[in-house]
């Protein structure tokens, strides 16, 4: 059991104060802001803060940037409080570890879909001991049991006795803290897995939702920043004399991260940044193209590297092998382009520091704020903001970002405040990207047909190397988000061997939606489907004979039920499945696809079967799956960051980046696995299986195995 | 500032803008005139998140200088109204389409522009008006879905 302390006078202020700074809680129309700005007075924990007018604020320790915990940690909270959703407000948490921490992270972090998760006991005691102390509220007012009292969508009642949560707040912020609420059983539940209306879909359906990029201060300058042309180039001169020239413009300075141009306005600083001619010194950077790269991850696969998991003796079993195959593949690097490029509005001054921000790591973003201004971590006040999208962008283990922003801050024209913005450009050409990943698969087949061998190489960059995390994450050469999903790999496996080479590029890695798993689900699904069907199996009755476990088995099954597997489709389509256990929940998937026009796959239906266990939100589950394959689709079929030969970035934005657009979108069907089981995420795991499902219905339409991505360039006429 | 203002009608009501000429019209509205709702996505027309109304017709505001709307009527997603905005609004809350939400302000505004001109829209129609949205977040599957039902709604 969590126990939730009640926060100090201090955090309450800071709680409420940050409520109130949020006049438009997301998800509300400007006419609710007035009705719902009243002070809240019962504040039981960091969680829930009631107000007289009987609004319910739950304070949000995860960023919302798409994946929908608002509307998840909000249910949770209203399913034990007997709240009515109507009244149900979300505000943003501070930066706070002590409070608001990742309880698997140790640290405030958005991550690993884990934000239910790991969220799934805590806030549900935060409603629980809420509603509590309003029951024991109610029952002193009213002179009668506790145990009698009732509560209905936000009614408190006994007999004739009907109350509002406003009305009993200010008696219930006298009560003491019960000691240990008692959590619903989930038949009893009302609201989670049940349809609840997404809280932020109003706002963001009619523009009112405001992002970091919309905030605006007082006297604030906009500011652009001009990177490296190469990664690892240093400033050698610049000089802005053109771009001060362009009305508008305030001034040009040097940050260790570029060339920064302040402005009046948005327009004015990008131009800026484009006028500024700059020089860089190359003796250190990354010279070295893509292809190269992918040459020497892909040498670096012959030996076996830094022993991640084995099981049985592989070499034997290749031996003993009536048939073997090998693979080689090769992963890109991939930008995460989110929607709303990176962006923040700060304000220092007084021996402290404002940011507006939407980050997935409030802490940390806020430590590299404080950090670079040389500011006491409580000196700097994050007001977090939803962000336009992330996967994995928003946060970095060096927390680059912060660090450029208050460098920026630091810089800025009479320490005005600033807004400053990424332009498209600075986010795909600049890095931190999905890193480049060779494997090599070798397999094999006994005589029987049975697998009996699988060793399995993969040569990556780590996003933990050079970073303070290195000693945490990397082991004697291994880092195991590399190999995330390739050591137990679904799959019972005689003889098997994953080896892992960590090798290094000036490029900077970063985590990337489903991470490893993103590569290591595409080698595997699609290496399997081949040794199968090499031992004589159908690829659906193989994976079921050799899942390793019932979910596996559940998903599978699932899967091909409603995507009716095995029976009659039209003339030139093909289907091919693919099943990952992502993060802990199990996504299974069939794809039907054609060749298109242009000679690539032309996907035209997804079927999914997700199991994560409890679904809190079925639309919110559903809507992921979607996108996850929306967005894994896209990626396995153009996503590819390249590098000229002397380092340079071929794609600058998305004409050359391209990006899923509408006429490719398969149609989606998903069925949610029914479970009793605690609540797993789905941010990310509808993302691993497609690609390798899309591969797989190709090689049977075409008989051609894609071993590299994207498919744009891994398939040839 | 030497030249004379750029006068055009911004939601309904009278605008003049003042400052460089070519400033695209996304930045004039975000940055001179307080609204937010449009937004920026790519700068070179290749995304639709800054997708206005030019005298009723989609078009790209960060590719169309200030200078090019004089005299005509501009309507962003904070002045859209009518019935077909009511109803693609409604269809995309009821379907809750948006996830992250950053795209949808362009979204909404070019499905209702395809709605006002072709209020039977079908799906190839729907495709060839909405393929010059980009959604990272690929929220597609309910773009197409709300749309479809906002046509169904508007022609019965
Ligand atoms: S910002 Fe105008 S189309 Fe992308
Ligand atoms: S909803 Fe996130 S980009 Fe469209």
């Amino acid at each position: 059991m969590i126990t939730l302390a009640r926060p100090t006078r201090r955090e309450m202020l800071a709680g409420s104060g940050l409520i109130l700074a949020l006049a438009l809680p997301i998800g509300r129309e400007p006419a609710d802001a007035a009705e719902t700005s009243a002070d809240p007075i019962f504040m039981p924990n960091a969680f829930v803060r009631i107000a007289p007018d009987d609004s319910v604020f739950v304070v949000l320790k995860h960023v919302e940037f798409g994946q929908g915990p608002a509307t998840g940690l909000t249910t949770l909270v209203a399913e034990e409080l007997d709240a009515d959703w109507g009244q149900m407000r979300t505000a943003m948490a501070p930066a706070n570890d002590a409070l608001y921490k990742n309880l698997i992270y140790g640290t405030q972090l958005t991550g690993g879909s884990n934000s239910i998760r790991n969220s799934w006991i805590q806030m549900r005691t935060a409603g629980a001991a809420a509603r509590a102390m309003l029951v024991e509220a109610a029952a002193q007012r009213w002179g009668v049991p506790a145990a009698e009292i009732d509560i209905e969508r936000g009614i408190v009642s006994h007999g004739t006795h009907r109350s509002g949560f406003g009305a009993l707040a200010a008696d219930a912020a006298r009560l003491p803290l019960p000691s240990s609420p008692v959590l619903k059983t989930p038949d009893r539940f009302t609201l989670i897995g049940k349809h609840v209306p997404r809280i932020d879909s109003p706002a963001k359906s009619t523009g009112k939702a405001v992002f970091a990029m919309d905030v605006t201060r007082p006297g604030m300058v906009h500011s652009a920043i001009l990177h490296p042309p190469v990664f690892g180039a240093i400033l050698q001169s610049f000089d802005a004399s053109k771009a001060l020239a362009i009305p508008g413009v305030l001034h040009a300075a040097a940050i260790p991260q570029g060339v920064v141009v302040y402005a009046r306005d948005t327009w004015a600083a990008m131009r800026g940044r484009k006028a500024i001619n700059a020089q860089w010194d190359l003796s250190k950077a990354e010279t070295r193209s893509t292809e190269t790269l992918h040459r020497v991850f892909a040498e670096a696969t012959r030996t076996p590297g830094a022993e991640a998991g084995r099981k049985g003796d592989v070499d034997a079993g290749l031996k003993s092998a009536a048939h073997s195959i090998e693979a080689v593949y090769h992963f890109p690097f991939l930008a995460h382009a989110p929607m709303e490029p990176l962006n923040a509005v700060i304000e220092i001054g007084d021996g402290r520091a404002d940011v507006w921000n939407g980050t997935q790591y409030q802490v940390g973003e806020m430590k590299a704020v404080a950090e670079t201004l040389g500011l006491p971590f409580e000196k700097v006040t994050l007001h977090q903001q939803i962000a336009g999208g992330s996967f994995g962008r928003r946060s970095q283990p060096l927390m680059d970002f912060g660090r450029e922003l208050a460098e920026v801050a630091k810089q800025s024209p009479d320490r005005a405040p600033v807004k400053h913005l990424w332009t498209r450009e600075n986010d795909i050409a600049g890095g931190r990207y999905r890193p480049l990943t060779a494997h090599r698969l070798r397999g094999g087949v006994d005589a029987a047909g049975e697998i009996v061998a699988w060793d399995q190489v993969i040569a990556s960059q780590s996003v933990f190397s050079g970073t303070p995390l290195e000693a945490m994450k990397i082991h004697e050469g291994l880092d195991t988000a590399i190999v995330e999903g390739a050591v137990e790999n679904g799959y019972r496996m005689i003889n098997h061997r994953v080896g892992v080479h960590v090798l290094q590029s000036g490029v900077l890695p970063l985590w990337w939606r489903s991470v490893g798993n993103m590569h290591t689900s595409y080698a595997i699904e699609t290496f399997l489907d081949r040794l199968l069907e090499l031992g004589g199996h159908e690829l659906l009755a193989g994976r079921l004979a050799l899942a390793a476990d019932d979910r596996m088995k559940g998903a599978l099954t699932r899967v091909a039920e409603i995507s009716n597997w095995g029976g009659s489709i039209a003339e030139g389509h093909a289907r091919g499945i693919a099943c990952r256990r992502t993060f802990g929940t199990t996504v299974a998937q069939v794809v039907e696809l054609s060749r298109g026009a242009d000679g690539q796959p032309k996907v035209h239906k997804v079927w999914c079967a997700v199991d994560c266990g409890i679904a809190v939100n079925p639309s919110i589950v559903t809507a992921q799956m979607e996108g996850g394959i929306g967005f894994g689709l896209g990626h396995a079929l153009f996503g590819e960051i390249s590098m000229t030969e002397g380092g340079r970035v071929e794609q600058h934005n998305f004409d050359g980046y391209r990006s899923l657009r509408i006429h490719e979108m398969p149609d989606v069907e998903v069925s949610i696995i029914e479970s009793g089981a605690a609540p797993t995420g789905v941010g990310e795991p509808g993302v691993p299986p497609i690609a390798p499902a899309v591969a797989n219905a190709w090689r049977k339409l075409t008989g051609q195995a894609i071993t590299r991505l994207p498919f744009s360039r891994g398939i040839t006429a | 500032m030497t030249s004379k203002p750029i006068a055009f009608t911004l939601n309904g009501e009278a605008a003049s803008f003042e400052g460089e000429r070519d400033t695209p019209l996304l930045w004039a509205l975000r940055d001179h005139f307080g609204l937010h709702g449009t937004k920026y996505g790519c700068g070179m027309a290749q995304c639709g998140a800054c997708t206005v109304h030019i005298d009723g017709t989609p078009r790209r505001s960060c590719i169309t200088p200030i200078s090019s709307v004089s005299d005509q009527k501009v309507t962003t997603i904070e002045g859209v109204n009518g019935k077909v905005a009511d109803t693609v609004i409604a269809e995309w809350i009821r379907h809750e389409v948006p996830q992250c939400g950053f795209c949808q302000s362009g979204q909404v505004m070019s499905a209702i522009g395809l709605l006002s001109t072709k209020p039977d829209a079908g799906d190839a129609e729907i495709d060839a008006a909405m393929r010059g949205n980009i959604c990272r977040c690929a929220t597609y599957v309910r773009i197409r879905q709300a749309i479809r039902d906002a046509a169904k709604a508007l022609s019965t």
